[in-house]
């Protein structure tokens, strides 16, 4: 059922270089499930618990001592944007989990603020994923995840978990907040993996 | 669920704000407050929905008639078109009418205050709306919030309003105030403790608007003494995302 | 520092007019967090995400999500203790 809406075209759709069903926006458009938390950067922490239970730990001036990287990536929301070549500065996840004994092959994303999401180990490494803490030359604005977030953008962007402040790695794959609520356990953009079952 | 009304009527508010005027086959009536999904879709199948107050009341003699005043939002995308885009013969899809909490019903008891911060009074004209048509004796006051006199909509019906023995109306300019206004500035404690129904007058409080001025004007009137039972409230934007 | 990207129940009662015969805007709800009874209405509610997140305007635990789906729709009621919903 429906109509077309005379002269309505919504946002302007991109080239053939963008996902199906994606169009291009050239904001940066804020989402969020629920409350910006405003963690300061002395008093941010991030860990990684192993299958195991041994929990790693970084404070801020650790992972500033740690390599950064700059980083240049498309990202795609799966509200149906996309933002082609942005631009992040942050630590790769090859770094941060090089030291950590581990054989697990999920991870649980966890949120300062409650969210979770869940990436599969193999998305994480070879140079896929960073805790990024800038953005466009910036310290990360809190509403776009800083002090630092997760950057997957492979996968559609509700991987990048905003205001990151650990990873719990597991031998079996639970779901995040958006994979229990009908969204795609893995989320490719260029397979349109957009809801549990595509 | 979603039908589809068609436009019989336009009229510019503001620079940035316009009422539709829709004609609705099946509008089963609506209670002042309420509001409806608006739907669009574009050529390729690309939809995007909001929701809106209903700016109009119900009457039995324009049973299939509602009106929507939509302010645009600055890189919006629905609302640049229903307020540039959309024309008189247009089809629009809606859903609606929703809510049955932000309401007034004229059987209701108690004076009625109403507070709203720009866009946000419009459903507060549709209880105004609905206390006229109603013939109520119920006292009504607005205190309507606004940058500067050129951004108040619905300014002659105001006025007409305001002509009733039972209703006040009170502008409040956040930048700009007309000649013989003195004061610019938000609603305050001085501003609700001189214009607002007091807290022992039993009356029940709307208040609507962006979210920012809506925590203010609630925190107010609770700090006023104002039982924050009788308060409610309605918040709007950032609504819908890119 | 006060937050203000949320609207309020108000703006999640069309969704739930898919699900629900009567209104949600004014019933009465528990949050199973911290146990606080509020009016729907007056939840925070998140929009501006994948999906619709109604949280408690005490504890911003999540009381209800909405992912609305091309063929179907999501509901998780986990955060609520109760619904109290006035008899027509
Ligand atoms: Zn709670």
């Amino acid at each position: 059922m429906g109509i077309v809406s005379p002269g309505f075209t919504g946002r302007r759709r991109g080239g053939t270089e963008l996902p199906p069903g994606q169009y291009l926006t050239r904001d940066f458009p804020v989402l969020s499930a629920g409350p910006t938390p405003h963690v300061l950067p002395e008093h941010w922490e991030f860990t990684v618990t192993s299958e195991t239970g041994e929990v790693y730990r970084w404070d801020w001036a650790a992972l500033m001592a740690l390599p950064a990287e700059e980083i240049t990536k498309d990202i795609h929301c799966v509200t149906r944007w996309s933002k082609l070549e942005t631009t992040w500065k942050g630590v790769s996840l090859d770094t941060l989990l090089a030291d950590v004994e581990t054989g697990a092959d999920y991870v649980m994303a966890h949120s300062y603020g409650g969210y979770t999401t869940n990436v599969p180990m193999d998305d994480l490494l070879d140079g896929q994923s960073w805790i990024a803490y800038e953005y466009d030359g910036e310290p990360l604005d809190p509403e776009h995840g800083g002090p630092a977030r997760l950057l997957v953008p492979h996968l559609y962007f509700w991987k990048s978990a905003k205001w990151v402040r650990g990873l719990v790695l597991s031998d079996t794959e639970d779901l995040g907040f958006w994979e229990t609520a009908g969204y795609h356990e893995y989320g490719d953009p260029w397979k349109e993996q957009r809801y549990a079952g595509d | 669920m979603w039908q589809v009304a068609t436009v019989t009527g336009v009229r510019r508010e503001t620079e940035t704000a316009r009422t539709i005027e829709l004609e609705v086959p099946d509008w089963p009536g609506h209670v002042a407050g309420q509001h409806l999904d608006v739907r669009l879709t574009a050529p390729d199948g690309y939809r995007a929905s909001r929701s809106y107050s209903i700016a109009s009341a119900w009457t039995a003699s324009h049973s299939s008639t509602i009106e929507l005043t939509v302010e645009q939002v600055p890189r919006g995308e629905v609302s640049p078109y229903l307020v540039d885009v959309l024309n008189v013969g247009d089809p629009l899809e809606i859903r609606g009418p929703v809510g049955g909490w932000f309401v007034w019903k004229p059987e209701q008891d108690g004076p009625v205050q109403l507070i709203g911060g720009g866009s946000g009074v419009v459903p507060l004209r549709a209880m105004l709306r609905a206390h006229a048509s109603a013939g109520s004796t119920t006292p009504f006051r607005l205190l309507y919030s606004v940058r500067r006199p050129e951004s108040v909509i619905y300014v002659s019906d105001l006025k007409e309003l305001a002509s009733s023995d039972d209703v006040d109306v009170r502008l409040v300019y956040t930048r700009d105030a007309p000649a013989g206004e003195p004061r610019v500035g938000r609603i305050d404690a001085d501003v609700i403790s001189e214009h607002a129904f007091k807290p022992g007058d039993g009356a029940t409080t709307y208040v609507c608007g962006p979210t920012p001025f809506v925590e203010t004007v609630a925190d107010l009137l609770v700090a006023a003494g104002h039982d924050p039972a009788r308060v409610r409230t309605e918040r709007f934007g950032p609504t819908g995302g890119p | 520092m006060s937050e203000t990207n949320y609207l309020d129940g108000n703006a999640a009662a069309g969704s739930l007019s898919e699900l629900f015969a009567v209104d949600l805007t004014s019933a009465i709800a528990q949050c199973n967090g911290c146990g606080r009874t509020s009016v729907f209405a007056e939840a925070h509610v998140f929009v501006d995400a994948p999906g619709m997140v109604a949280r408690c305007p005490g504890c911003d635990s999540v009381l209800l999500r909405v992912v609305t789906r091309p063929n179907d729709t999501y509901l998780d009621l986990r955060g609520l203790t109760y619904l109290r919903v006035p008899n027509s």
